[in-house]
């Protein structure tokens, strides 16, 4: 699926990815965990080519990412960012519509229409389908860039902090959304998921495997228990916590900042 | 579960798209019709009075048989078709130019704040024409063209500037958004300039140039204007999918979503420009409608592009040629420049819009 060697991105002479090696295989979920300015959200603007990357080999089923054509890449790699401003009184249903467009040929086709109803119910939007994108909340905006993303069905999907403005119920109604994508439920294919998020415990409980990112560089990555531990958190975060788990599911508590 | 959402069947909420299509649909088909009876009503009125049925055969001569026509005394024919109808269609064709223009800026700059004036197209043309008129070449025989030339060759090239400044690398929407308003800064001062060092006479004909107005349009010019938007409006419908990329997200976005960006800002860009630069060359500075027919189109049928373009192009035209009806018949024989009159009319209507749509816009 992804695979990427040797990356580097570069702001000005600023280093803020250094050689960072990845790979996410069809039907994973990897979380990308680590500080402010980590690297996080440049990692997944590398892969989705809005950053120019330097230096490296990344490459989607065997195929170049540098290779692929903007509109090749969009049918591959559907990506979230975490903010977006206003959106000049775009409708919902249209937002969503959007996802459709690197698939379109001139004009939305019944398909098109059915594939953006089904991301509506899947993510309980029905009630917003017509209002305004620019009067909903962070929370419902977010929402709503989830499932432009689902119905642009691509066998990759990248979310940069999918959860940061939502609801408990609603967190978990966007990583299950992101685990049925990984799974196939309803869409053509397993996909890949690359996820950059903060909350440790939603990563460690989602995630087939996490990757911990600092100042641009990989320190591990793994299955939760390899990587969310104390000492990992402690040189990466400068915060001392307790890592446990209740049953199945893992949770990290920061005790204080060291 | 989750008590925020109303539960809605698939059904409904697919009904509820499809009636949205068609509430859009037919407010584009109102708008048209209203258009239509506008020219009409406008073909109608002046210091001769004509019947209404006169000035919509007038209007539809082109296409209808010469036998229809037949009735009507040659001099009311020579009227509507020399002087009344140019201007009218020069309205319909500067109100839709600007608007368009107005929406693709918008869209693709994501600022609501843009117009072809703010990038600096409309001070540029007028520059264009003052030189000309300084330079004492616009009588005799070079007729207005002169000024109308200078105008659009200014116009192109601060467009061309603009495009340049655009294409650099690393530079953002609001870097291009910035650079016009410096160099509709630049331009106006260049103006100043000329009218600084012109003549009494050179002065006036450079401020009734600015006022922007419809005296005097001939079928030439309507022909050249007109030619531009048709070439230019299908162009632009045809990236409407584009802007609505770029108005949800910016060029990160519509890049992700699979738009090469570079091109599409630079076609739509180029397009929105050149239909300016036509329209204001021979009008003169219309500035109020390009900024704000796209805004009452959004606040009336939303920001869909789709529908978007063809609606703004409607509201534009309706509120150039209603504001030349109202400059031609409040004050006749004296005619207000329809400048000066679209300003009365749109920004109350605009300002209405915007205050009783306070709570639905993101603005």
């Amino acid at each position: 699926m992804l695979n990427i060697s040797g990356l580097h991105y570069r702001h000005g002479n600023r280093l803020i990815l250094d050689d960072v090696d990845l790979q996410v295989g069809a039907g994973e979920i990897v979380c990308l965990v680590g500080p402010n300015g980590a690297g996080k959200s440049t990692l997944l603007k590398c892969v989705n080519r809005i950053l120019s990357s330097q230096h490296a080999s990344m490459t989607l089923d065997g195929v170049s990412l540098y290779d692929m054509s903007r509109r090749d890449l969009a049918r591959a790699v559907a990506y979230v960012p975490q903010h977006t401003g206003s959106s000049m009184s775009l409708r919902v249903a249209d937002m969503i519509a959007l996802g459709r467009a690197p698939h379109r040929t001139w004009n939305s086709s019944e398909r098109d229409r059915r594939i953006a109803l089904d991301a509506i119910e899947r993510l309980n939007l029905q009630a917003l389908a017509l209002r305004s994108y620019d009067e909903l909340s962070g929370g419902e905006r977010q929402r709503v860039l989830l499932a432009r993303a689902l119905v642009q069905q691509g066998r990759l999907l990248l979310l940069d902090e999918p959860t940061s403005d939502l609801d408990l119920y609603h967190q978990l109604e966007a990583m299950t959304a992101a685990r049925e994508v990984a799974d196939n439920i309803a869409g053509p294919r397993r996909s890949g998921v690359l996820i950059a998020i903060h909350d440790l415990g939603l990563a460690a409980r989602f995630a087939d495997r996490l990757v911990m990112l600092r100042e641009g560089r990989v320190v591990a990555q793994g299955h939760w228990r390899e990587v969310l531990t104390p000492r990992h958190i402690e040189t990466v975060y400068g915060v001392s916590a307790r890592v446990g788990s209740d049953g199945d599911i893992p949770y990290v508590i920061p005790l204080r900042a060291s | 579960m989750n008590d925020t959402v109303t539960p809605v069947s698939r059904h409904v909420l697919q009904h509820a798209l499809r009636r949205q299509r068609r509430r859009n649909r037919l407010a584009l088909l109102a708008g048209v019709l209203l258009l239509v009876a506008a020219m009409t009503v406008s073909g109608a009125l002046g210091v001769q009075k004509l019947s209404l049925a006169t000035s919509l055969r007038g209007l539809l001569a082109p296409v209808l048989p010469s036998a229809w026509l037949a009735d009507i005394p040659a001099w009311q024919i020579g009227l509507l078709q020399q002087l009344r109808l140019p201007r009218i269609v020069m309205a319909v064709i500067a109100g839709a130019g600007l608007a368009l223009a107005g929406v693709a800026m918008q869209g693709i700059t994501r600022n609501p704040l843009v117009s072809p004036y703010t990038v600096g197209i409309s001070p540029a043309a007028a520059f264009g024409a003052s030189l000309a008129i300084l330079s004492g070449a616009t009588n005799a025989w070079s007729g207005p063209y002169l000024a109308v030339a200078a105008a659009f060759a200014s116009a192109v090239s601060c467009a061309t500037l603009v495009l340049a400044f655009s294409a650099l690398r690393g530079v953002s929407a609001t870097m291009l958004v910035l650079g016009g308003v410096g160099l509709t800064y630049l331009f106006s001062a260049l103006t100043a300039s000329v009218q600084f060092v012109a003549t009494e006479q050179q002065l006036s004909a450079i401020v009734q140039w600015t006022f922007g107005s419809l005296n005097g349009s001939t079928w030439n010019e309507v022909a050249i204007a007109g030619g531009v938007l048709l070439l230019g409006a299908p162009l632009l419908q045809w990236h409407a999918w584009a802007l609505n990329a770029f108005a949800a997200g910016g060029d990160d976005i519509a890049a992700s979503l699979g738009f090469a960006v570079g091109r599409v800002r630079a076609v739509v860009t180029i397009v929105a420009v050149m239909i300016t630069a036509a329209v204001v060359s021979f009008t003169g500075v219309i500035g109020f409608v390009g900024l704000v027919a796209p805004h009452i189109a959004r606040l009336l049928i939303g920001g869909d592009h789709r529908w978007l373009l063809p609606f703004s192009a409607v509201v534009g035209a309706l509120l150039v040629l209603l504001s030349d009806m109202a400059g031609r018949l409040l004050f006749a024989p004296v005619i207000i420049p329809v400048g000066i009159v679209v300003a009365y009319v749109g920004v109350p209507l605009f300002l209405h819009l915007l205050l009783s749509s306070r709570h639905k816009t993101g603005l």
